[in-house]
């Protein structure tokens, strides 16, 4: 072939002897522009779509930007908000020409605090670094499996660091738990398993209905170890829809799970309970639940006896996502295969064994993708505290236009706490999103 | 996990967060050894209650709880507030969450009688009134056929809108709003012709508008609403506490004791009612069950009943409300302290 | 140990209840059943006793005394001298209303945004992720109150409606007023009704009372006669059918004929009953006449619609992606174009991986309707559950039945479309 070539090159003067330097591709099918067309303007129909979706960013920029952009971060009220703008020449026919963020920088404890004791913010912040690194573990395989201790104190170092206190009274309900394993341990060689799961459940109630209270003042007045206390009406903002959002989370899981499995059960009264109690709870918004909390829940606990608005929330916020924790537990417990179960009793295991040994950790591993969903659901769901008088961000939008000094502001409020919410709900979101993909290629 | 970690969360929230078991004992017991006054307020009405950017809820009702609050406990800050809506407040007073109501509730019939509350008395004489643009050019309640009327949701209002419109043929359109702030947005935004509320929010929501002179307010008032602080039925000792620690702020007004001379008055004067108010003569205090100072007290935390009005939505507030019903009877309003002795 | 070499005694022993697995279960039921059935005596026991410490008792009859409160949007006939009862059943009209308006709305608008977030197109398909993730992490209730507020600060007033210069005009010839305080469309009225028709009244200068009161009469022989048609246009299909496949020849004008046997009947009847459309106009403060869609209304439903929509678009194109890309390229080597592809191969296989989570999500939107209340709207919890209970101080009474109402329609709704699941259920053998 070369030879041909070389042979024809001599006599047509018209060939070309040697190579073209490489030129550059067309403007047309190289860079930028290649791919806008292959991107943006690949046929008629996308190309309009680009044109209206350039056109719909352009106008809601044009709408949002200058008056963000411009705010006013440096006043003590709305009136000096609008002086300052008047002062810039800034304003227009409407009222609002440059956001006011100044109200943030005013209330910025309240919104993120509440009434929380301006001294004690340390206690929060610890409280939730705590809380992230104790929930590391369970989020992330990788480290060390050590942790998971401080997973299983975290609840009551929270609790203590929030609302205070003596530093006995997580303590000594601690001990409830350590109680119910102890006679699990134990008990099981001389009574038997069946006694020893009854006794795990009732020996730790008992303690704690008759022995926690006199045990709690009689170390404390020994001892007196505490942290000043903190009224839980103290509680607002962003702490108070983290901790009734981490709460609800954390003390639906036992419920969660016993629900789920009692979903799952052959035992017909119990299946039937657990499924009245997973759709009546499902099937009433939280909204009512909340009213209910608030204005019933008196009425059925005994006579006298009184929680404060925040515990009650908490409980019932509590008893709602555990019936949503179950159905996604549920999820889990189906998608294992039923070889897991079938291996577990040609093992010889009695239920609670497989359960704990086999099912549950399998089951629970595949349903933290649907649990981090839940809780994305009823953190964004705490904001319907505000309806029954609790100082959530939302509740502080209003208590703070209902301050003379910011009566009439408006879209700044709502920008910020939507966009708090944001951040919190997207990141957590997306490490949901991780976690679904890396769980999907370990069962393929 | 175990099981029972929702049972050991009960135990938990019982043991520290607040479970006040039965005790015997009225209201003012429990009072006494809690501390603390629980005194359900609004969740924000301007110049009423609302709390301020250090997390201090300032207004008029925050006034009658603190007056409370150091009559009992002898401590102006002794007091829990609590917000309560529309809808919760009756509900939290029931179920004994709060010790007094100070929430500009009506005192009406039902509400005290059905519902089994005691309103102690009246510390705003209000009537429902209107609100409208001046631009309407409305200036009577009766050209307000086919408005569109904002209204707050969960109150005495959308009752007496209902009367109102029917006994004089009219017809509207209501759009009810949870709080008074969005109310207010609506309004502004141009979505209701009229608001309607208090005469007192009236004023207090026109005066922080950006261009108050452009809106005006109704000459009608179309109601009745004694506004005052209220207690459960059936404690009469407590409610006789908190009627008359009202009492004594408006008697105070009436006596020319004020906050400032309340220290040092009680020994100077002559007058004998002064000196049985302050509690250098005779047993009131002691009647009551409250030291001889508890009416000296409840003066000496926010002033007497002017001085509250003054401070929280008097006319050199940005409120500017007048006196006007809430004058005391010598200046032709309508507060009137039975006398003390 | 000696009881190995005992006989086996047919006696029942007390300890068998416990270690015997034939009889264990039924212990731990026996247990559970009695521990149930005590917390739930419990419970109503101290109701008892804390009402009658109240000094209430449990009494519905509350629902028949006289509301005394106005209801701007009603369905059918309401004013505050009608009872409880009504207004709470006005409410759970208004409830089902925007529940099923959302459903709709959220369907479309998911379906859209599910299949163009797959879109090659990379601006349209960075906008919709910005819609799905900008709706799902933020917080319903924020969504609705800042959807109520674009609403009313955006649209014009009705009084620039006025004069000759006017500042807002009326769109679609006349027809439409966008104002902030709601959308007023034209409504469809019956001249020769054969009920007594409300809307006359109606354009004497009283406002319409909400969304259309009309003669029920009216529109069920409008209804039958649509149906009438649509069966008689079955039939003609059917019939049809039979002829081409009996004589391969399509007989000739089939389309027509059917078409004309859906529209004639259901167009004699509207000539008959004379009707026309009442316009809405400007008289007094708002405009009168027309259906009156209120702001409330149209903010709840927008913001239930995008909310539910961005979760139904990650629904869809879940469903979408799970179909697999075997059936795409199978469907192009056929030579489909991708509309068809779409429309044909993909969409009826990922219905299958659908339709149970969109069910959940119709049910949340249901519930999520509650919280009108931050808008003003009238459903059931702001009438039953808000003001009569605020009225009457019923909250146990009121509770109950609004859970009930709750409860019941997720039930119904979930048993409905758990039906129509199972009948595209891929029929495993």
């Amino acid at each position: 072939m070369s030879e041909l070539h070389s042979e024809t090159a001599l006599d047509t003067a018209y060939v070309r002897t040697e190579m073209l330097p490489e030129q550059t591709p067309p403007v047309t099918v190289s860079g930028p522009i290649k791919w806008a067309r292959e991107n943006l303007f690949s046929s008629v129909w996308n190309a309009l779509m680009t044109i209206i979706s350039i056109y719909v960013i352009y106008v809601v920029l044009v709408a949002i930007l200058p008056w963000m952009l411009n705010g006013i971060w440096d006043a003590g009220s709305l009136n000096e908000c609008r002086e300052i703008r008047d002062a810039r020449g800034g304003s227009g026919e409407h009222g609002h020409d440059v956001a006011c963020w100044a109200v943030l920088v005013d209330r910025w404890d309240q919104l993120m605090f509440g009434f929380y004791p301006s001294d004690l913010y340390w206690r929060p912040i610890l409280a939730l670094a705590l809380f992230l690194t104790a929930i590391a573990p369970v989020l992330y395989d990788s480290l060390p499996r050590k942790m998971l201790i401080l997973t299983a104190l975290m609840p009551f170092l929270c609790f203590w660091l929030l609302w205070g206190g003596s530093i006995w009274t997580p303590i000594v309900v601690a001990l409830g738990f350590v109680l119910g394993w102890a006679v699990v341990k134990f008990g099981e060689g001389t009574l038997g398993s069946m006694l020893a799961t009854i006794g795990a459940i009732l020996v730790p109630i008992l303690f704690w209905m008759y022995l926690t209270g006199p045990l709690i003042s009689g170390l404390h007045s020994i001892l007196p170890i505490g942290i000043q206390a903190v009224e839980s009406r103290a509680f607002g903002g962003f702490l108070l829809a983290f901790v009734i959002g981490a709460s609800g989370i954390i003390l639906s899981m036992p419920l969660g799970v016993i629900l789920a499995l009692g979903r799952q059960s052959d035992l017909f009264i119990i299946n039937k309970c657990s499924v009245i109690f997973i759709e009546v709870i499902r099937g009433v918004p939280l909204i009512v639940w909340l009213f209910t909390a608030q204005l019933l829940l008196g009425y059925f606990l005994p006579p006298g006896s009184n929680f404060d608005l925040m515990v009650r929330v908490i409980i019932m916020v509590t008893l709602f996502s555990s019936a949503y924790i179950a159905e996604v537990i549920r999820g889990g417990l189906a998608a294992l295969p039923r070889g897991q179960y079938e291996g577990a009793d040609s093992l010889g295991l009695n239920y609670w064994q497989s359960m704990q040994l086999i099912i549950l950790p399998q089951a629970l591993k595949i349903s933290i993708p649907g649990i981090v969903s839940s809780f994305i659901g009823l953190f964004k769901d705490t904001v319907l505290v505000v309806f029954i008088g609790l100082f959530d961000p939302i509740g502080f939008s209003n208590a703070i236009r209902a301050d003379t000094d910011w009566n009439g502001i408006y879209w700044e409020l709502f920008i910020f706490i939507g966009l708090c919410f944001f951040i919190c709900c997207f990141g957590m979101s997306r490490y949901s999103q991780y976690l679904e993909r890396k769980l999907a290629t370990d069962h393929r | 996990m175990k099981k029972s970690v929702f049972l050991g969360t009960l135990a938990i929230a019982g043991a520290a967060a607040g479970y006040a078991s039965a005790q015997d004992g009225g209201t003012l017991a429990q009072v006494q050894e809690r501390g603390t006054l629980n005194c359900g307020v609004t969740t924000g009405l301007t110049g009423f209650a609302a709390p301020d950017a250090n997390g201090e809820w300032q207004g008029f009702d925050v006034g009658v709880c603190r007056a409370v609050a150091a009559a009992v406990l002898g401590d102006p800050s002794a007091v829990e507030f609590v917000p309560t809506t529309g809808q919760t407040r009756f509900t939290a007073l029931a179920s004994g969450e709060i010790d007094l109501l100070a929430r500009n509730t009506t005192w009406t019939f039902s509400r005290d009688v059905d519902l089994a509350f005691e309103f102690v008395g009246v510390n705003y004489y209000d009537g429902q009134g209107f609100m409208v643009p001046r631009e309407l050019g409305v200036s009577s309640a009766l050209e307000l056929d086919g408005a569109t009327v904002c209204i707050q949701t969960g109150t005495t209002t959308e009752l007496n809108l209902a009367d109102f419109f029917s006994s004089n043929n009219m017809s509207y359109e209501p759009v009810p709003i949870e709080t008074n702030a969005e109310a207010q947005q609506q309004y502004l935004a141009g979505a209701c012709d009229v608001y309607t509320t208090d005469a007192s929010g009236l004023a207090a929501t026109r005066a922080t508008f950006e261009d108050p002179t452009a809106h005006v307010v109704l000459p009608e008032i179309v109601s009745k609403e004694p506004l005052g602080p209220l207690v459960r039925h059936g404690d009469n000792e407590w409610g006789d506490i908190v009627r008359w620690t009202l009492n004594a702020l408006i008697s105070a007004e009436e006596l020319g004791v004020t906050s400032a001379n309340v220290g040092e008055i009680g020994g100077t004067t002559e007058n004998p009612e002064i000196r049985r108010l302050l509690g250098t003569e005779g047993e009131l205090g002691a009647m009551l069950g409250l030291d001889a100072d508890w009416a000296a007290n409840a003066i000496a935390a926010g002033g007497n009943y002017g001085e509250l009005f003054e401070g929280n939505i008097g006319e050199a507030t940005p409120i500017g409300l007048a006196r006007g019903l809430n004058a005391q009877w010598t200046d032709g309003g309508l507060l009137y302290s039975p006398p003390f002795r | 140990m000696a009881t190995l070499t005992d006989p086996p005694q047919p006696s029942f022993h007390f300890s068998q209840l416990i270690y015997d697995t034939r009889y264990r279960s039924l212990t731990i039921q026996v247990v559970a059943f009695i521990l149930i059935m005590w917390g739930l005596f419990e419970l109503v026991t101290n109701a008892i006793q804390n009402l009658s410490a109240l000094g209430k008792d449990f009494d519905f009859g509350f629902l028949g005394n006289r509301a005394g409160y106005d209801i701007n949007q009603r369905l059918i006939e309401y004013s505050n001298d009608s009872t409880h009862g009504r207004a709470a059943f006005v409410g759970i009209l208004n409830t089902l209303l925007v529940a099923f308006l959302g459903c709709v709305f959220a369907t479309i608008l998911g379906v859209i945004a599910g299949v163009l977030r797959l879109s090659k197109n990379w601006i349209v398909g960075r906008l919709m992720t910005v819609y799905v993730e900008g709706f799902r992490n933020i917080p319903l209730l924020l969504w609705i109150i800042v959807i109520f507020a674009v609403m009313t600060e955006g649209m014009p007033q009705p009084r620039d409606f006025r004069g000759e210069d006017a500042e807002a005009s009326m769109i679609l010839g006349q027809s439409v007023a966008v104002t902030n305080r709601g959308v007023y469309i034209p409504n469809v009225v019956f001249t020769r009704s054969l009920g007594g028709n409300e809307m006359s009244e109606a354009a004497d200068g009283v406002p319409a009372a909400v969304i259309p009161a009309v003669s029920f009469g009216d529109w069920a022989l409008f209804l039958v006669a649509l149906i009438g048609g649509i069966v008689v246009s079955g039939i003609i299909g059917r019939w049809g059918k039979a002829k081409q496949e009996a004589t391969g020849i399509r007989p000739p004008g089939l389309f027509w004929m059917r078409a004309a046997s859906v529209v004639l009947p259901a167009a004699l009847v509207l000539i008959a009953l004379g009707v026309t459309l009442d316009y809405p106009e400007l008289r007094g403060f708002n405009f009168t006449g027309g259906v009156h869609l209120r702001n409330s209304l149209i903010a709840l439903w927008f913001a239930l619609s995008l909310y539910t929509g961005a979760f139904i678009a990650e629904i869809v194109r879940a469903g979408i992606m799970s179909v697999s890309k075997g059936q795409t390229e199978a469907s192009s080597a056929l030579g489909m174009r991708a509309s068809w592809t779409m429309n044909l191969v993909v969409l009826p296989q990922a219905m299958r991986v659908i339709i149970p989570p969109l069910i959940s999500q119709y049910l949340n939107l249901t519930k999520n309707s509650s919280l009108a209340l931050a808008v003003g709207y009238m459903d059931v919890r702001s009438t039953l559950g808000g003001i009569t209970i605020n009225q009457t101080g019923r909250e146990l009474e009121g509770m109950l039945l609004l859970g009930a109402f709750y409860l019941a329609t997720s039930l119904i709704i979930s048993a409905v479309m758990n039906v129509y699941n199972n009948s595209v259920k891929l029929k495993e053998r």
